[in-house]
């Protein structure tokens, strides 16, 4: 039965979820070649330059102006201070200049366009397992989600480890998600808007370079510009030695405010690297003694000397996203594979996102078609899970979101579902829907409704949140706690629902 | 109960459909979590997990992993080498890399050699499969269990 059913969604031209193709994903409208690099489909709000060789933070505004900055306040001190302070005083003035001009440049894009760190989300099988240990653990499936929390002793002391709804994973130690990047980065610090990236594990030491030789920049430039114009004024006086070089004026201005702020927070780097901690553990005040008189730093080597050696020296560990990789089409996945979800776990490729109403339609009627199976007892094996959507909306972390895998909206797994809510399965349009996934929606446990909602938009690979995607809630439903697949007790489902909600899975490949 | 076996019916022939028929079937998958409880450095537990328990010994599994986690270990051992490594990097501003591996990555490439390894002499003969984990992030050791071949082939 399930493969006549199979037979009639090939039929429906869902050509990209043949179960007999094992390349990636293709969607029927795009032409390409299915050779897709995965910086392409990254669930995280990041940018990509080169191919993917560059990463950056989505909002990058604050990054052009520091370049500008940088560029403009030095340009202005070669062309108009060095001629003059060569001649009048040494010609080594513009080469340290230049020396650490450069420097300066050369890490402040090094920060800026390499991988602060990130996580890769969990794949679909490592979730379900995760899910399963947790239920396990906790006995029950109750309406209340069970606490998300590990705890491991480290070095004597006790750390919890959380997890993250977004990225399926109990988040390591020190590690934290980023709401603006949308992802979970190793040894998080913080995210600097003005180097436009989050600042982690693998370019801390490129970020605290560059604030500390922008600090001898800065002070650089302002001494000799000060120098130049002193200089001058004993020739010409004051007012002529500003009129003849106008863009000291300038170059003193820009100075002066950025000694205090980049002088004072490399000051502060200084201190929390021979502490060994994160900015985010020293606000937080993690390891501080006011907590308490036990309360110390399990990740300190001890000294100083040693804590600055790790954090600068260290071995360098690469990026675990290999953004330049091609994807390919998984080894064979557990989920018994309704169509969309096996490609979907398949890959992480663009999805067509497009919804025709057709399509919709046809699906709705499969759904309606296959009410009397329960294929979602197997299911319950490998649940499929919901994933977060892959933009929070700067919303807050760690919280659970459905996805926009597909234009249609779904019942969520795992939630029991009152008969009324299952049958509208149309397809309409919903105006807000691009919105809606920015957003984390909750879910009460005790009524989880939703009116399914379809779009026509598309959503773009970047969007794509890691498969298999549930659809979308309807309506926004503010935002969520958590709201997990494990809660799935197929025991509990009305065999009509676990088919449309099926169904509605085989929508998110759409 | 019938569900059930309906439900892996059809597992076994999309799964089928999926590859070429002389592949096995993949019946579940393990995971090895990391171990934290020595800090942030990349290091798995020894746990042995009960679903291997027919298939493999404990002993070997459990050279595995520590193998697994000395070579990460050595990779991100603090030492007088990462230092200079280091430290010329710094100095040649970091173009060293474009002509020599880091040290992190000349282990990597060794741990993917005793995986593939490992796979060949150990795993692969009991229907097992290790995948290694920079390819999941370094969040899990993750071993795939193979169905037995009697069962997955044909419709």
């Amino acid at each position: 039965m399930h493969l006549g059913v199979s037979e009639s969604m090939r039929e429906c031209e869902y050509s990209q979820i043949s179960t007999r193709s094992s390349t990636p994903m293709e969607t029927p409208y795009k032409k390409r070649t299915p050779k897709m690099r995965k910086w392409e489909s990254f669930p995280g709000r990041n940018k990509f330059y080169c191919n993917g060789r560059i990463m950056m933070a989505k909002q990058t505004g604050v990054f052009y102006l520091t370049l500008v900055l940088i560029l403009v306040t030095c340009g202005l001190f070669f062309t108009f201070d060095c001629p003059f302070l060569a001649l009048e005083l040494t010609p080594v003035i513009p080469v340290i200049g230049g020396v650490l001009f450069l420097f300066v440049l050369g890490t402040l894009l090094r920060t800026s366009f390499s991988d602060p760190g990130v996580l890769p989300r969990a794949t679909p099988d490592e979730a379900a397992d995760l899910e399963r240990q947790i239920d396990v653990a906790n006995g029950s499936t109750g309406y209340r989600p069970p606490p998300r929390t590990k705890e491991v002793v480290i070095n004597g002391q006790t750390v919890k480890l959380k997890y993250c709804f977004t990225c399926k994973i109990f988040r390591p130690p020190r590690a934290s998600h980023c709401s603006l990047c949308d992802n979970c980065v190793e040894r998080f610090d913080h995210h600097c808007p003005w180097v436009g990236n989050c600042v982690g594990r693998r370019n801390y030491r490129f970020f605290y370079m560059f604030i500390l030789s922008l600090s001898f920049l800065t002070i650089f430039i302002f001494a000799f510009v000060i120098t130049h114009v002193i200089l001058r004024s004993h020739r010409s006086g004051f007012l002529n030695a500003l009129k003849d070089s106008p863009a000291s004026v300038l170059e003193v201005v820009v100075c002066f405010f950025s000694v205090w702020s980049i002088v004072g927070l490399s000051g502060f780097h200084t201190y929390l690297i021979s502490s060994n901690q994160t900015t985010n553990e020293d606000i937080k005040g993690s390891w501080s003694s006011k907590r308490g008189k036990d309360n110390y730093n399990p990740y300190s080597h001890g000294n100083i000397f040693t804590n600055c050696c790790a954090a600068l020296c260290g071995p360098l560990p690469p990026s675990l996203i290999d953004r330049r990789g091609f994807i390919q089409s998984d080894t064979p996945q557990l989920a018994p594979p309704t169509n969309g979800i096996t490609m979907y776990g398949a890959t992480q490729s663009q999805q067509s996102h497009m919804c025709d109403q057709d399509q919709c339609i046809q699906s709705t009627k499969f759904v309606l078609q296959a009410a009397a199976t329960p294929l979602l007892q197997q299911q319950s094996s490998q649940p499929v899970i919901l994933t977060a959507s892959p933009e929070n909306g700067g919303s807050l972390p760690g919280r659970t979101s459905l996805t926009l895998g597909g234009p249609c909206t779904s019942l969520p797994l795992g939630q029991p579902t009152p008969p009324t809510s299952t049958p509208s399965l149309s397809c309409h349009e919903a105006t807000d829907m691009l919105p809606i996934h920015g957003h984390s929606h909750t879910h009460n446990h005790s009524h989880p409704h939703q009116e399914p909602v379809a779009h026509h938009h598309f959503l773009t690979p970047e969007e794509v949140p890691s498969p298999p995607g549930m659809l979308p809630c309807g309506s926004p439903l503010g935002h969520s706690h958590t709201m997990q697949a494990g809660f799935y007790n197929p025991a509990s489902q009305d065999s009509l629902h676990e088919d449309s909600v099926r169904g509605l899975v085989k929508l998110s490949s759409v | 109960m019938r569900a059930a076996a309906i439900g892996k019916t059809f597992t076994m022939a999309e799964t089928h459909s999926l590859q070429d028929l002389q592949q096995p079937a993949v019946s579940s998958k393990v995971f090895v979590q990391r171990d934290y409880s020595s800090g942030t450095i990349s290091k798995f537990q020894t746990k042995f997990p009960s679903e291997l328990e027919s298939r493999l010994d404990k002993q070997q599994f459990e050279e595995t992993i520590q193998t697994l986690n000395n070579l990460y270990a050595e990779a991100e051992k603090l030492g007088a080498e990462s230092y200079l490594e280091g430290c010329l990097a710094c100095l040649t501003a970091y173009t060293i890399f474009l002509c020599m591996e880091t040290h992190y990555e000349k282990v990597l490439k060794k741990i993917a050699r005793y995986i593939k390894d490992q796979n060949e002499k150990i795993y692969a003969p009991r229907g097992l499969l290790l995948t290694d984990p920079i390819e999941r992030g370094l969040r899990v050791v993750e071993i795939t269990i193979f169905e037995d071949r009697s069962i997955g082939s044909g419709r």
